[in-house]
This record gives C-alpha cells, structure tokens and sequence, in this order.
C-alpha cells in the first residue's frame, strides 16, 4: 500500500485503534475504504474537481471520533429538530451515535423498516452485504472512502416491495461538540423495491461556536418504478466542517427527487451522483444554498444517463450574503446508448454583496447523437428594477430586497413537500432576510385561500 | 397652491451623462387631467422616472412642489407615500410574490407613514373587492405573481389597478397605452376614468405620443414635448390638431419664433 497520508494522521491512528467487525465483509469494506483513503489522501486545489474548494482546514485538524453526549442541551436540539409526530419515523444520532431513547419508529407502514445500522448488521445482514459500500465510488471520492473505513454506524431504511409512505422517515444527525474537535461519519443505505413510494429526510445539525466534521456517505437504491422524494438539510453549527456524498441508483422507470438544502457549517463539500441505469427513469435535483458570514458551500452533482429515454431536471439556487461563497458544478454524462435522454440543468445565484462569490460550472459529455441537454447559469445582484418597482408604491429598500430575496428562494421552497424542511429554512429566512410570516407558503396558501 | 408645480428642471444620465430634461415647467391641479405629447426621446418618459425619484437620472437644476413638499429630496418611496404614484410604461415581473401581499404592504406603508392603523387582511381584502369591481378585474388577480407571464394589456392593466387600490394624489402613467389592441385600450382607459370619477380630487398625468388615448381619457390639458422642455400647452383640441399636422408643426412654429 503506498501512502500520501502521513502515519501520525489521525484518522489513521484511529482506524488502527477500532475493533474488528464480527462479520468478515464488514471488515473488508473497511480496510478497502481506508486503502482507497491513504492512496488517494486529502483532496488538494490541484484536482479538477477540488478547485474551488480548500479542505487544508480539515485535513489539518486532528479529530478525534465524536464522544456520545447526553443532557439538557442534547434533548433540547434534538426537540428542536424533531418532525414530532408528522414524521413516520424518527431515528435520531448524537454526535454519530444511535439514540434510541430519542427515536421512534411505531408509526411505520407495513413493509417499511427503518434501523439503525448497528441493528441492521444483525438482523438484516444480507441486505447490507449486497448494497452497502457497492454503489458509492469511492475511488473518486477520497472523503467517501474515509466513510467507509470507519462504517459503524447510520440508518437503514428498507422499503419493501410496493410499500408506500406519504409521511416522511426522518434520520436526524446531530451534533453537540465537546471540548475536542470531533468527527462522526454516519453512512445511511436506503434500498426502495419494485413500486414503492417514500419520503426520506436527512438532518444534519449542530450548534454553533466549536469546530467538529461530520462526513457522511448515502447510498440510494430505487429498484423498477420506486418513487423517492429526498430532502437533505444542512443546518451544521457555524464552525462546522461537512463533506458527503450520495450515491443514487436508478432502475427502470424509477422516479428520485432531491432537494438538498444548505444553510448551516463554515465549509460544505456535497457530492450528488445519480446513476440512471434503467430506461424511464427520472431525476430531479433542487438545490438550495443560504450562506452568509464567510461561509462556503461547495455543491458537485452527477447525472450519470446510461439508458435511453430519461429525463433529468435540476435547478440549483445560491443566496449569498456578506463574504460568504459557493460553488455548483454540474456533469452530466450520456453513455451512447442514452438516446432520447433530456436533460436540463439550470443555476441562478443571488449575490447580495459585492463580496460574496459564486463559481459556477456546467460539465456536458455527450457520447449520444440524439439527445437534448440544456443548461443555463445566471449569477447577479437583486434586480435594482424590481427594486425601484417595489419602492415606488412606497415599500422599503430593505423591505424591497428582502422580498425579492425570499421570492428567489421560494422558487425552490415551494417544491419541498416535507412541510417541517420548508418551516426550517423559512425561520431562516425570516431571521436572515426578514421574510414576514403572512408570506410564509403555508400562510400564504392560507391567504389565497381567503382571496377566493 | 397647486398638486404639482415643475419649474425650470433639469436632469441628466447620472454620471454626468447625457442632458435629457432642459428646463421643464409645469403645474397641475388637484383633479385635473393632463397630457404631455411628445416623440420617442423628447424626455417625456425621463421627467416620469426623475418625478418618482429613480437614482439613474441626476436633478441638475429646478426644483419640485408636491402636495406643497420638496419632491426632490424626499427618496423613491417617501414620494409614493406622499401620494405620487408612477404606472410603468415597462412592468417588472416578479415572480414568487402575489400581488396581494405586494399590495397590502404597499398600502399598509403609506398608512403608516400618515399615521393610520395598519388595514388587517379582511381590511384590506374589502378594499381591493371594491377596486376590483370598480375596474371589472378578475379576482384570479390578486393570488398570480406580481405580473409574472402577463399579456402586455395584463400589465397595464395591473398598473392601473394598483393606482386603484394605493389611490395616490397624482398618478403619472407612463406610455401606458403601449402595446395594447383597442379592446384593452378601452379597458384601461375606463379603468383610469373610473379611478377619476370616484373621487374627483385625484390628478393624472397621461404621458403618450398617440392621440388615440385621448379619445377615451379626456385631458383637461395637453403639452407638447420637445427636446426635454414643454414647449406648447393647451386644451383637449392640441392633441388633435398634432394628430393632424404632427409634431414637425410644432417645432417650426418654435424655430420661427425663435
């Protein structure tokens, strides 16, 4: 095994330090993820698809694993973030840690199992052998190797053949930082059968004033016509580092939506690959950034069209604040036999100073001669027409380009149909951007109602 | 006193840019419509904008009484509250806002600058029901983004509306004939006529270069523009008599005083 990681660092010294898993394959993707990790070692601006995106900070940090916390401050996040009863089930994590006090998963739909993943290598082996660590590249994505070395513990959540359900499985990854900067690396696997429908929301959340990672690794796997609506929300403390990716794999006809929203961490790095390997199948990825301060957020997205007639849309929009930054970068791959693919990709950023920065970069590779892929990337500030419009019928400047700045983003929030995600981002909003509560979706809905 | 008095303004691109408005006069009393004619680039458009304030164009000399106050230094949206109200000649589309919330809060601004209680939402719903019945509209209105995917005869439409519903001292409407078939010509000039007659206080400035528009808003005076000054005042009868022989009448009747 040739090294780049020096022997000292200390995801090494940890790895050497965990026990062995009881099953043998687990211990083999461990070592495969950690090999993959030392050849490849800490992404750095010299690699394509790193330029834009320094992670010295992390790979200069020693982490040590994340401790498990209990208390009042743990059982008042975790109140916080809760879906409460709107959810079907709740597994909750503190600092990476399974907390099965603070979860629930009664209200489950028959069909559909949702465990946390040291449960699930006892009771559902087989499942995890044939799908965890098989989809994720972790070749081409040295954090997500890091992941695998240290698999232990996340969710599964299994949807069993044509199961169905409406309301949402909430995995909820919280962190409260002790005194030394921890890291927890949480790996979720969701396996959707042949028909079923389900709403998955990853939460990764932490409070604000101490440095921690969270490098987390999802694996999706939609088999012939499942429907998936995934939200992921990033609300990490304010000094947080987070890196993921996720890894979907699209069958026949399958249908996967994502809306990934990023507010929270000093630096986000997520990687979003979709591989559409059945025909019919479709992708649609909405991403949402509200940065502020000097905060960065990095998002990579992969439409991988290796079957013809899929369509894929994706819209990405950028608010950014102060000396905040963000980068998109957007590939989409069809393989030649990917005919009759359509694929459309569309980033609009709003910059609401003139020190904020948005680097943004389609990628098309195109081996099919029948296709229609688009993209489009608009980077500006508030429209100072609308702006003027606004003011002249004796509304405020600020008031103006607040609520240009929340219908920008509301172009996105209006598609989330998880109604506790859209109430997340809307408080931010309003504490950010002074969104008013009449102009809230549901509020709003509850008004053009009385306009009838 | 007059609503509003325009002496010897002066206005340029801001940046020292190019000088568009030369040394307009102009009064207009408290219910009164008038119109100011011009061609394409004579600065008809230009005195709209620097009225309601917008910051693209320099005030350079002149000066500006409204409602008895300095316009000039009041900023954009002190002037609406104060009851100057601009219709667009160009709409911005805004999509993501109704134009319910837009409205209220737009109206809602301007009572609290007078020191008015806030209208609350079954307040506010029965004024714009009556605006709405008032100018015909359909209710569908209200709950689509602020003219976001309107017709060119929707937008306008719209600008009138809202001059209903914030019921400004002096609406200035800015071309708003453009672009419309006769139909919607009718519908908007009923709609300003109505916004008129229901209180009989209101001015307007209609600023057009077609004459057809005074054939269903009445002014009660009309002014020739040219190369950024009013260089001829008169009765309803001038905009036909321009219509007939043009502006090429007007300038050489100038030159020859000149």
């Amino acid at each position: 095994m040739t090294t780049v990681l020096e022997p000292t660092n200390s995801f090494v010294t940890s790895f050497e330090k965990v026990d062995g898993h009881r099953a043998a394959w687990v211990n083999e993707l461990r070592q495969r993820g950690m090999t993959a990790f030392c050849e490849a070692g800490f992404p750095t601006a010299k690699m394509e698809q790193w330029r834009d995106t320094n992670v010295s900070a992390i790979a200069q940090t020693h982490f040590v694993p994340a401790p498990t916390a209990t208390g009042k401050a743990v059982l008042q996040l975790a109140k916080q973030y809760s879906f409460g009863d709107t959810a079907a089930a709740e597994l909750v994590f503190i600092n990476g840690h399974f907390d099965p006090h603070l979860s629930t998963t009664s209200a489950l739909a028959k069909g559909i199992k949702v465990l946390s993943l040291e449960k699930a290598f006892e009771t559902e082996n087989v499942l995890l052998e044939k799908h965890l660590g098989k989809h994720a590249r972790i070749e081409q994505h040295p954090f997500a190797a890091l992941n695998t070395g240290f698999v232990h513990e996340g969710a599964l959540v299994h949807i069993a053949k044509g199961a169905i359900t409406e309301k949402p499985i909430h995995l909820l990854f919280l962190t409260i930082p002790g005194t030394e900067a921890a890291v927890s690396q949480p790996r979720v696997l969701v396996v959707a059968e042949e028909n079923s429908e389900s709403s998955i929301v990853e939460t990764y959340a932490g409070t604000d004033g101490s440095v921690y990672y969270t490098n987390a690794v999802t694996e999706i796997i939609a088999e012939r016509s499942a429907r998936i609506d995934h939200n992921k929300l990033q609300q990490e403390g304010n000094m947080a580092y987070h890196t993921a990716l996720m890894q979907v794999v699209l069958s026949e006809r399958a249908a996967f939506v994502s809306h990934s929203t990023s507010i929270g961490s000093k630096l986000t790095r997520n990687d979003l690959a979709v591989f559409m390997g059945g025909e019919f199948a479709e992708a649609t990825l909405n991403g949402l950034v509200l940065a502020k301060d000097e905060q960065h957020i990095d998002n990579h997205t992969f439409l991988q069209h290796e079957k013809a007639n899929c369509p894929s849309h994706e819209l990405y929009k950028h608010v950014l604040a102060d000396k905040s930054s963000a980068v998109f970068n957007g590939k989409i791959y069809v393989q030649k036999d990917a005919q009759k693919t359509d694929a459309k990709q569309t980033t609009k950023s709003l910059l609401l100073t003139n020190e904020a920065t948005m680097n943004s970069q389609p990628a098309l590779e195109i081996y099919a001669d029948d296709v229609k892929c688009t993209h489009g990337s608009t980077i500006g500030p508030v429209d100072p027409n609308a702006v003027f419009y606004l003011i002249s019928r004796g509304l405020s400047v600020a008031q103006a380009r607040h609520l240009m700045t929340y219908a920008f983003a509301a172009d996105i929030t209006r598609r989330i149909k998880v109604a506790p995600v859209r109430v997340r981002i809307e408080d931010f909003m309003t504490a950010q951007h002074g969104l008013p509560q009449d102009l809230r979706i549901t509020d709003q809905a509850r008004h053009d109602v009385a306009m009838q | 006193m007059s609503l509003l008095e325009v002496k010897n303004l002066h206005a340029e691109v801001a940046g020292g840019g190019r000088k568009i408005l030369k040394g307009v006069n102009l009064s207009i009393e408290k219910g009164e419509i008038h119109a100011i004619m011009g061609k394409n680039g004579s600065g008809k458009s230009t005195l709209c904008q620097v009225l309601a304030g917008r910051e693209v164009y320099t005030v350079t000399e002149g000066e500006v009484l409204f409602n008895g106050k300095d316009l000039l230094e009041q900023a954009p949206e002190e002037r609406a509250r104060e009851g100057l109200f601009l219709g667009f000649q160009y709409p911005v589309e805004i999509p993501g806002v109704s134009t319910s919330y837009f409205l209220k809060a737009a109206v809602n601004e301007t009572r609290k600058h007078h020191g008015l209680p806030e209208l609350d939402a079954m307040q506010f719903l029965k004024l714009v029901k009556e605006k709405m019945d008032l100018l015909h509209m359909d209710k569908s209105f209200m709950n689509r983004a602020i003219n976001e995917g309107f017709s060119g005869g929707e937008k306008k439409r719209n600008e009138v509306f809202q001059m209903a519903v914030v019921s400004p001292l002096l609406g200035l409407l800015d071309e708003t004939d453009s672009g419309l078939d006769i139909d919607a010509l009718k519908t908007v000039s009923h709609g300003v006529n109505a916004i008129h007659q229901s209180d009989k206080d209101k001015a307007i400035l209609l600023v057009t270069h077609y004459q057809r528009l005074l054939n269903y808003i009445v002014p009660d005076k009309v002014h020739v523009m040219i190369d950024g000054r009013i260089v001829k005042s008169g009765g309803k009868e001038l905009a036909l008599e321009l219509e007939e022989r043009g502006y090429d009448w007007v300038e050489n009747e100038i030159a020859a005083t000149a």
